[in-house]
């Protein structure tokens, strides 16, 4: 196993962690969005209560979360970890700050990041720590099964304006780090080509935008409604 | 032109630096060194310290002339060396501002010299090629196919100066490494040691304590021959692909 510690700790090694932990999350984020968009299905909520119920109580979906909270950890951790090191070796400061076309999300993925781990508290806090350890928790049953009305949660949380506007806020964030670090996981891999690398940008930047966006009907649609 | 320079001193290593204020008189044909000449000229004639700076072959072939200029390395115009830089590209009255490298890698010796004996190392740990003793090869012997060899070429433009190092926000050599790493192995000639190349010169990369790249791209913006970070790309599944094909 030698080999391997060595491999990942190298400057490469810990950059691919990085990478494969952040394109898991964007697929996280797309099973997410996708359960998600059952919030707008105008039946009172029974389907994204199937679907809750389903997602909590299935052991196969059970097992990819756990691996899913271990790499927001690892991504977290290591990403902080790294900031911190860079930071070491740049050293020091220029009179004149840097003035180079260089995105400002590229430049700022760790106070991002930061800012996306602090939205994660709040947004467990909210619901799944609720739905796990929560008491008094509204029921509904449907077809027969009783089950949590998350969708009276959910919909209880949005309609206070605070909470709307912190979600928006988080998202916000999620599409600056992600507006980066799309096509950036792709380089970290080293998957640069003229053939293919001006398409991952294409799709990074409507990607960091549009599952965002998407996220953000949702508190939206239930607060108006 | 009449010029404010504020212009980083610093005794040594160890010594706490700032930046100190002149007045220069400069001709906007000069090159930003020749401005720096009149400056230490004046300094002499005033019995004080000339600015110590770096310099050799003033025509963009030797990566010495390294300064920060406003914020940016070799200044403000794309794919220029300081050296290569002209005084036209400033206006009369103009405050230019002049720093070192700025990395825990390159520490300043003395006002504008950085030590950057770590790009050495990191050469000198892969950055060569087998080849038979005895009579000189014929030329093209080995054949290359053109599209690699410009590549190759292109990459072997990087003269080692570090501006990718003095912009990344992360003192990163990334841009460096890869480019002897692609310069090499692109090549047939470099094929003998290239696996094991690319991993020495990362493992020296890292133990010179460089940063570690997060694709920001400031390099590429700055490094005077334009070099790509497609090199990067290239380095790290190079890298990736040796460690997971060889028996070490
Ligand atoms: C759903 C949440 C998240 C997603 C989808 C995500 C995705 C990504 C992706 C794809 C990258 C690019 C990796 C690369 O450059 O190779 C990245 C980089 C990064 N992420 Fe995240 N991330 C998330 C959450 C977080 C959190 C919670 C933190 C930290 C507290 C964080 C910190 C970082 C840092 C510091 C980098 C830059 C690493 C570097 O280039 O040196 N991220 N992220
Ligand atoms: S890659 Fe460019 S900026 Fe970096 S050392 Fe080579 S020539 Fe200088
Ligand atoms: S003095 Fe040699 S590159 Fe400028």
């Amino acid at each position: 196993m030698n080999w391997f510690s060595k491999f990942i700790t190298s400057s490469i090694g810990k950059k691919l962690l990085m990478s494969l932990t952040g394109l898991f999350l964007i697929l996280f984020l797309i099973v997410h969005l996708a359960g998600n968009l059952s919030l707008l299905s105008s039946d009172g909520g029974k389907a994204f209560n199937v679907y809750t119920d389903f997602m909590s109580n299935n052991p196969v979906i059970q097992t990819i979360a756990k691996g899913n909270y271990f790499f927001i950890l690892l991504h977290a951790i290591l990403g902080i970890a790294l900031a911190v090191r860079n930071k070491q070796a740049k050293g020091g400061k220029y009179a004149v700050s840097p003035k180079n076309n260089t995105s400002w999300a590229s430049n700022n993925m760790a106070l991002l990041g930061t800012l996306i781990f602090a939205f994660l508290f709040m947004h467990m806090g909210h619901f799944w720590f609720q739905f796990k350890f929560g008491s008094g928790l509204p029921m509904t049953t449907i077809d027969g099964v009783e089950m949590i009305d998350a969708y009276a949660k959910v919909s209880a949380i949005m309609s206070e304006p605070i909470w709307v506007i912190a979600y928006l806020i988080g998202l916000a964030v999620l599409a600056f780090h992600l507006w980066h670090g799309f096509a950036s996981a792709f380089q970290t891999l080293g998957l640069n080509h003229k053939k293919y690398t001006p398409i991952i940008h294409a799709v990074g930047k409507v990607f960091s935008i549009a599952v965002p966006a998407g996220f953000a009907v949702l508190p939206l649609y239930l607060y108006f409604n | 032109m009449r010029l404010t320079l504020k212009v980083w001193r610093q005794k040594n290593g160890n010594a706490k630096g700032s930046l100190e204020t002149h007045q220069v008189e400069a001709d906007e044909h000069m090159s930003f060194l020749e401005m720096m000449d009149v400056l230490n000229q004046q300094l002499v004639e005033d019995k004080k310290e000339p600015v110590a700076f770096e310099h050799d072959c003033r025509e963009g072939i030797c990566g010495s002339c390294n300064m920060v200029i406003n914020g940016r390395p070799h200044g403000p115009m794309q794919g220029t060396t300081t050296c290569q830089l002209h005084m036209r590209h400033f206006k009369d009255g103009d405050t230019i501002v002049v720093e070192p490298w700025r990395a825990k890698a390159f520490p300043v010796i003395k006002d504008l010299v950085v030590d950057r004996s770590a790009f050495d190392r990191i050469i000198q740990s892969g950055g060569y090629v087998s080849v038979n003793t005895g009579q000189a090869p014929d030329g093209n012997s080995i054949p290359v196919e053109k599209d690699l060899s410009l590549m190759a070429m292109d990459a072997a433009t990087c003269i080692g100066c570090g501006a990718c190092v003095a912009a990344c926000p992360n003192g990163s050599a990334m841009l460096f490494t890869s480019a002897k790493v692609s310069h090499l192995g692109l090549l047939p000639q470099g094929q003998v040691e290239h696996k094991k190349r690319t991993q020495s010169m990362v493992a020296q990369m890292d133990k010179e304590g460089f940063g570690m790249c997060s694709n920001v791209g400031a390099c590429e913006v700055e490094c005077p021959k334009e070099i790509s970070i497609e090199n990067i790309a290239r380095m790290n599944r190079s890298y990736i692909g040796s460690v997971l094909s060889t028996d070490k």
